[in-house]
């Protein structure tokens, strides 16, 4: 019963991880390079419409993610192995996988808020908050393929 | 300077290039 539980726990930290790597991936890959393309009238489009919500679910299925995978760790008894290192390569890859969460609610959003206009904020700072966004956004991309490589080694090989 | 992330082949290079250190770092303290 227990293994079922387990399973259940680790397919909900992947459904979750999935939908929040794919939403980082659209924002880097899609969204933020076409951007120069899209003509200024059609880009409240996206401001407005699409990045809210597509922050909306980014921003939540990194909380669930890493949510899940903490009880994960919990239930299989590493979860202090990991976070000491001792076990190195799920610890590592939960370490990157904390920092891109808190990268997100802490830096990502707040800024993206400024910068989509829902916290009013003076041309200045709204550009700002944009480049900022952007930055810590592509430092989350650059840290899913390390932390990605960590989460699928650790369950599959020993290095 | 500009900043090398504002790439996004760069920073998919760069990606890359720390997952071959964490491998090594893993080995080097052991798993």
């Amino acid at each position: 019963m227990e293994d079922l539980l387990i399973v259940i726990i680790r397919w909900l930290h992947v459904l979750s991880g999935v939908m929040w790597i794919g939403l980082l991936w659209y924002f880097n890959f899609v969204q933020i390079p076409s951007m120069p393309k899209i003509p200024d009238d059609q880009k409240p489009a996206i401001g407005k419409v699409i990045a809210p919500e597509a922050l909306f679910w980014f921003r939540w299925s990194a909380l669930s993610t890493v949510v899940f995978g903490l009880v994960l760790a919990m239930m299989n008894g590493y979860l202090v192995d990991a976070l000491v290192l001792s076990n190195a390569l799920i610890g590592l890859g939960m370490w990157l996988g904390l920092i891109m969460a808190f990268n997100v609610w802490f830096v990502i959003w707040p800024n993206q808020q400024k910068a989509l206009g829902m916290v009013e904020v003076e041309a200045d700072a709204k550009a700002k908050a944009a480049r900022t966004a952007m930055l810590f956004s592509r430092t989350n991309t650059m840290l899913s393929i390390p932390m990605l490589f960590a989460m699928v080694a650790a369950q599959n090989m020993t290095l | 300077m500009k900043n090398p992330l504002e790439s996004l082949p760069t920073t998919v290079v760069m990606g890359l290039v720390l997952t071959v250190a964490m491998v090594l770092l893993v080995r080097a303290i052991g798993s």
